[in-house]
């Protein structure tokens, strides 16, 4: 059967698609934005890249909080009473036409003033008259062509964040006056002694001299600063040799030209500041879309409704809750805080918090814990604890969340540098103390010079630009790390703990097995359409999953909240739901989430939903096998144990009902046995075992929505890519030591240049870009080789 | 007073006005987004001819 995509988003318009000038679509929502954009002659955004659009969401009630002054206030990033400016994320732009449609709001709104996308942070800046248009109408609007902001806690907390340019602004400086001192430095490369080079040589060199003031002491401050730091804290890292190198370039070549004696080495020095910079500017990727930072706020609401004592509804904070409040939570809604449920028929969805996929039934007088989602209609609460005391949110408190977890961690260049600054301080003085002997006028030249030449930019450079180019081949494939610190790391792991939900199965429980007595055809046609009424997830699962079959009217439908539906045609009757339900109690309870079905009053079976576990697990298991110690933490009951063992190599241990607090102390206490642990997840629950863990990854559908803090995110259409990912990053600090050993060669030259005492100015410009540019080559000829073996 | 004062004021006078240009790009944000621009250059400009009609008209401006 051929499937017709929607014309608006591209989805499988399914069984019965919507017909609308011309046109399938898949849903009315899909529809209604065509026929927003075709009346307002935005229909060029379906020219630009067919089937471009989303569906937009349901959003009744989401946004009244954006009535309330004080929090328009705090998300605005400017506003002078009749003009506001907001930032919004918004997760939907993914093409062109996102920034061509959202680029000409104006055309659907006369008050929108101007928008302005910025495709990789997928941010639109939008300016529009706040007294015609409320901030709570734009949102509206966005979200009824589909793009809908998200806008969560994080953002009322800190509004917006300054860009951080500086790295630019230093490069500028650095890459000017070299350029410039290169140019003032030529004259003397080659024509040392002519007439009027002689008379006006002081000029030059003062005005290179001048050029490279801002350079060392603006650009090169970073270098200076880490050296400083690391020699207080008794460190040898990278950053002392590199700083030993900068301030005797800077201050032999200073005497040099203030007595006299020759050029100096400003051509050398801002070229090696240019260079190191650049290197560090290239390891600074950056997915502006993704953030690796995100706690339990980037998932909360600002505000909820609260109800007052005399029944009247009002938007309220969610800091400003307190215990004792009636909160109205609707359909869709996350719980910001623990509490009773007081009436409505709550059926929470705490996948979140715990990773356990199954919907779970509250009555009235049960507790329900933060971060739960609400699955139908509104319920409301009462309130036990404040926002920032509940059960979920305790989880923040922990120190794994404070530490800077990074500065743990020695790179291989810090490691490296120890030993290199103890050599190159041992070859200058054996040198110096050699030519006191031979040639006393020598001696502090040829010392200078060692620490000049053996400045190790090139050992400097292999690494941020083979791990910098690697995290690009990395993203290219859909696996996102944060830094370029964190491929190191992988490349270090010898434990790889696996959560279950979410990471080895797939979102979708979608395979269903049935047991009992086989249905007749008849009672499979009164099942479907008794099914296709009813809008619970678990019935539209099922229905999907079933045969084709003839829609027809139903004689009588019902639907009993969290217990089930009844269909009635004729003298048939179907109950469909749960074992109580359908009048048969005595069976064991299964593990598994079931559909259980009776026939006029008849018990007939059950559908269980089993997890789908990701293609290539098996694969992924057994390789990772090889090298790493593995294991399973699972948040969910222990109902999947068998298939599991069935799936993963013998003997992987297999932990079942897990807290997320149990997660991270078992982490721990492998890190504590000397382990370096690599903690693959998706949840919430998971947060604290990412953050302890040396690498987290974050396993996620999609990777615009919410994905804990971790350290890296990888496209769940890639997991079976994983052991290669890893191997990969090993092969690349191969690489990294493969060019230790080149520059060292570099080194050795220059060395033997300085240690004879006949190192010319010249020498050392050559050198010096020579070693870094054919490193910077080399690493990148290599990392792209390496990254066209993946795939 | 030799031309060389000259040449030099001149070519360093040059450099920095590029120079300041740099940074001045840099603050108004142009390096934050460096993506979006390129896609922006390719869109059609009919839009942008009718928006040229001023806010008001623009309603009217649909019967094509």
């Amino acid at each position: 059967m051929g499937k017709i995509a929607c014309y608006h988003c591209g989805d499988d318009c399914g069984k019965v698609p919507i017909e609308f000038d011309g046109k399938n679509f898949c849903c009315h929502g899909c529809r209604t934005v065509y026929d927003i954009f075709q009346s307002n002659n935005l229909s060029y955004f379906y020219e630009l890249q067919s089937a471009a659009g989303a569906t937009p969401q349901e959003i009744e009630g989401k946004y009244d909080f954006l009535d309330t002054d004080a929090i328009v206030e705090r998300l605005v990033e400017f506003n002078n009473g009749d003009h506001q400016i907001i930032n919004l994320y918004i997760p939907q732009i993914h093409c062109s036409s996102c920034i061509w449609v959202l680029e000409n709001l104006n055309k659907l709104h006369p008050d929108v003033l101007s928008s302005q996308v910025d495709f990789p942070q997928k941010k639109v800046r939008i300016s529009y008259r706040s007294q015609e248009l409320s901030l709570k109408d734009l949102v509206l609007l966005l979200a009824r062509i589909g793009y809908e902001p998200y806008i969560s806690l994080e953002d009322y907390d800190q509004p917006t964040k300054k860009a951080n340019r500086n790295l630019l602004y230093k490069l500028g400086v650095a890459g000017f006056a070299f350029g410039n001192v290169m140019f003032l430095s030529f004259p003397e490369y080659f024509e040392v002694g002519e007439y009027w080079l002689e008379q006006y040589k002081s000029l030059f060199r003062w005005l290179m001299f001048f050029f490279s003031v801002p350079v060392v002491f603006y650009a090169g401050r970073d270098y200076l600063v880490s050296a400083y730091k690391g020699l207080r804290s008794k460190l040898l890292n990278i950053d002392v040799p590199i700083a030993l190198g900068i301030l005797t370039l800077f201050i032999r070549s200073t005497l040099e030209i203030a007595l006299d004696l020759g050029t100096g080495f400003f051509d050398s020095l801002t070229g090696l500041i240019f260079f190191l910079l650049l290197g560090k500017f290239f390891q600074q990727k950056t997915y502006g879309f993704l953030s690796f930072e995100r706690d339990y706020k980037s998932y909360f609401p600002i505000a909820v409704t609260r109800i007052r004592k005399n029944r009247k509804e009002e938007t309220v904070e969610v800091y400003a809750i307190a215990p004792g409040d009636r909160l109205l939570i609707r359909n869709g809604e996350l719980i910001p805080a623990d509490g009773i449920l007081i009436t409505g028929n709550a059926q929470i969805d705490y996948s979140f918090v715990t990773g356990e996929s199954e919907v779970l039934k509250k009555e009235s007088g049960d507790r329900v814990f933060a971060g739960g989602k609400q699955m139908h209609g509104p319920i409301e609460i009462e309130v036990l604890k404040a926002v920032s005391q509940s059960h979920l949110t305790q989880l923040w408190g922990n120190s794994v969340f404070q530490k800077d977890r990074h500065s743990r961690f020695r790179t291989l260049t810090d490691s490296i540098g120890k030993h290199f600054t103890l050599a190159v301080l041992a070859i200058a003085f054996a040198a110096t103390t050699f030519w006191l002997f031979i040639d006393s006028s020598m001696a502090v030249n040829v010392f200078t010079a060692v620490l000049i030449i053996a400045c190790p930019c090139a050992i400097a450079l292999a690494s941020p630009f083979t791990l910098g180019n690697m995290l690009r081949i990395f993203g290219r494939r859909k696996f996102y790390l944060k830094d370029t610190q964190t491929v190191e790391q992988l490349a270090l792991v010898d434990t790889a703990i696996f959560d279950k939900t979410g990471t080895l199965t797939t979102t979708q429980k979608s395979k269903v097995s049935y047991q009992g007595v086989t249905l007749n055809p008849e009672e499979q046609r009164l099942l479907a359409n008794t099914l296709r009424a009813s809008n619970h997830p678990l019935s539209r699962a099922l229905y999907e999953l079933l045969a084709e079959h003839n829609i027809m009217t139903l004689d009588d439908y019902q639907e009993h909240l969290g217990k089930g539906v009844k269909g009635v045609k004729g003298q048939s009757e179907m109950k469909v739901g749960s074992p109580d339900f359908v009048g048969h109690s005595d069976e064991k309870i299964s593990e598994n989430t079931s559909v259980h079905i009776s026939s006029n009053d008849t018990y007939k079976g059950y559908y269980v939903f089993q997890n789908q576990y990701r293609e290539g697990i098996t694969a992924v298991f057994n390789t990772l096998d090889k090298t790493l110690d593995l294991a399973v933490l699972s948040g969910d009951n222990a109902g999947e144990k068998s298939r599991l063992q069935e799936l993963l190599p013998q003997l992987t241990p297999l932990y079942f009902d897990q807290t997320p607090q149990e997660k991270l102390d078992f982490i721990a206490s492998l890190q504590e046995q000397g382990k370096k642990v690599l903690m693959v997840g998706d949840g919430l629950n998971d947060a604290g075992a990412l953050a302890q863990s040396d690498v987290g990854i974050a396993v996620s559908e999609n990777v615009n929505v919410f994905s804990p803090a971790c350290d890296g995110i990888l496209d769940a259409s890639k997991f079976k890519e994983l052991p290669n990912y890893i191997a990969a990053s090993k092969k690349a600090m191969k690489i990294i030591k493969l060019s230790f050993a080149l520059s060292l060669l570099y080194n050795v030259v220059g060395l033997y240049f300085a240690v004879t005492g006949q190192l010319m100015p010249v020498i050392a410009a050559i050198l010096m870009p020579l070693s870094s540019i054919s490193i910077v080559l080399f690493t990148t000829l290599a990392t792209n080789l390496l990254g066209r073996k993946l795939n | 007073m030799s031309v060389i004062y000259v040449l030099l004021t001149i070519s360093i006078v040059v450099a920095i006005v590029f120079f300041i240009a740099f940074i001045l790009s840099v603050r108004s944000g142009q390096y934050d987004d460096a993506y979006t621009p390129s896609i922006r250059m390719l869109f059609e400009d009919e839009l942008v001819k009718e928006g040229l009609d001023s806010e008001e008209p623009e309603q009217e401006n649909q019967s094509n």
